[in-house]
């Protein structure tokens, strides 16, 4: 295995490209880490990117919208009490992955190159609109968080592109975001079924804009937009509630493990999409829940 | 397979040594610096036995890699107390007798005083929730969360 650590995105790419047989990159390698360890890949190539200048930081620009260096490891999004503001929904399904020791480590942009369908954070990614620079051998494009994942395990990235900045959208006024995720335990397991709302409304309390995305009922994660059209022109009234949760239900196409069956998930996504629904809802109006 | 060079701060002492690329840095603190405090439970993130900190965040050294530790400043269990004299923590777990074969505790000490560094008042449920992914097969949890609890109480009023 070759450890290489670059100090530009360019140079990243540039090895990425160059490599032959599996390559990786090591961002907190808590999953490249454990692969490694369990025999199941060990990369030939590992590039570890966290020498890239400016890669550790959170910045907000001028017109409120937020980019998040690829090395933030979930324990300083769960300190950044502004981003944690903004962004509650966000952080809260970044800060359930592991311990406070993976926390330590563990970033969003590879919650989301892992692949896991059950991954936490990619939902709730989803759900708040966020985008990805790509850095390539040929240049640079930026990507939708929700175009990123195509299997399980694998991701739209070509050879040699690396994931150079997380873009999450300006909050706006009277909106708010929340992930829930279900899990036969307290701490410490992985989500049987995930779901983020992200909802604007306007002062009248009228959902006008909304997304809905579910994690761990589908080889990758889901936007529903039927779920997000139950919920828009309403103010989260029963009837709107029972539609988001039918509208969630229908959308998934999960498979059965000894955390769930298809039946459970299915029902579940959709009990999971009214509560996360309720509390994106008393965010948006300015309660700290 | 060549070998990296890496420089780097244990517990305040500068710090160099050879690692093969695939070695972690709790193989390389245990095997290479003779720091056998931190010990291998599993090897995968889950038992937070090999718990140090990295400029100051607190990690499972299972999961860096040793080459990943170039100009970072490391703590272990071995720099809690300061010579004989042992940290208020450690007191606490021998009082209570937090320990029974011992294999967690470094593990948790260091993950406990990492907490109490930031959160000096933590709630019991802080406590617990902080602790997680430490665990521990024999004592039942109970007299460790009491032993950072009064730890923190004794701490507050100490200062
Ligand atoms: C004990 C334990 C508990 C866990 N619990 C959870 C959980 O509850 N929920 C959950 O979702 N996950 C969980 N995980 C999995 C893991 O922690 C997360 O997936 C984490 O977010 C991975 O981030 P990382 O920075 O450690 O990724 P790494 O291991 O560094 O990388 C993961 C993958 O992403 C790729 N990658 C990383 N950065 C980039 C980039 N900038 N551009 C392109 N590709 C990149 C790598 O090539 C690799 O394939 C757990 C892991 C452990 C060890
Ligand atoms: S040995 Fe590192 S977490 Fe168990
Ligand atoms: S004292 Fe034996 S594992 Fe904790």
């Amino acid at each position: 295995m070759q450890y290489h650590r670059p100090t530009s995105f360019n140079e990243a790419a540039a090895l990425a490209n160059q490599a032959t047989g599996e390559t990786r990159f090591l961002a907190g390698g808590t999953d490249v880490l454990v692969q490694l360890r369990a025999d199941i890949v060990t990369p030939d190539t590992l590039i570890d990117i966290k020498s890239i200048p400016g890669v550790g930081d959170i910045s907000q620009a001028p017109d409120g919208s937020w980019t998040i260096g690829i090395a933030v490891p979930g324990a300083e999004m769960r300190e950044h009490v502004q981003l944690g503001q903004d962004w509650p929904g966000l952080v809260e399904a970044m800060d359930l992955i592991g311990s406070t020791q993976v926390q330590g480590r563990a970033t969003l942009v590879g919650n989301l190159c892992n692949g896991s369908p059950a991954a936490d954070s990619v939902p709730a990614m989803v759900a708040a609109g966020v985008e990805l620079s790509v850095t390539g051998p040929t240049g640079n494009r930026r990507i939708a968080a929700v175009d990123v994942p195509v299997a399980p395990g694998r991701t739209s990235l070509a050879k040699g592109e690396v994931v150079s900045a997380v873009h999450v959208p300006a909050r706006g006024t009277n909106a708010g975001d929340a992930y829930l995720r279900f899990i036969p335990r307290t701490e410490m397991d992985i989500a049987v079924v995930g779901c983020a709302v992200n909802l604007s409304l306007d002062t009248e309390g009228t959902v006008t804009a909304a997304r809905v995305a579910l994690g761990a009922v589908a080889p990758t994660v889901l936007l529903v937009e039927d779920a997000a059209n139950a919920l828009i022109g309403s103010s989260l009234d029963d009837k709107a509630l029972d539609r988001l949760a039918s509208a969630a239900s229908a959308a998934c196409n999960p498979i059965s493990d000894k955390r769930g069956t298809v039946e459970f998930r299915t029902h579940v996504a959709g009990v999971l999409a009214k509560r996360t629904a309720k509390i994106a809802y008393a965010r948006a109006q300015g309660e700290n829940t | 397979m060549k070998k990296i060079h890496v420089t780097t701060t244990v517990n305040d002492d500068n710090v160099e040594f050879l690692c093969d690329p695939r070695e972690t840095l709790l193989d390389v603190l245990r095997d290479r610096l003779n720091l056998t405090g931190a010990k291998e439970g599993c090897g995968t993130g889950d038992c937070g036995a090999c718990s140090v900190t990295v400029d100051g965040r607190l990690v499972c050294s299972c999961l860096v890699l040793g080459a990943e530790a170039e100009g970072k400043k490391i703590a272990t269990v071995e720099g809690i107390a300061k010579g004989e004299e042992l940290h208020p923590l450690q007191h606490k777990f021998i009082e209570y007798a937090a320990l029974q074969c011992g294999i967690c505790t470094p593990g948790i000490l260091v993950a406990a005083k990492s907490l109490l560094e930031k959160n000096p008042d933590p709630t019991e449920t802080e406590v617990r929730y902080w602790l997680a992914g430490n665990l521990c097969r024999c004592t039942g949890y109970d007299k460790i969360i009491r032993a950072v609890m009064d730890t923190a109480a004794d701490m507050r009023e100490a200062s």
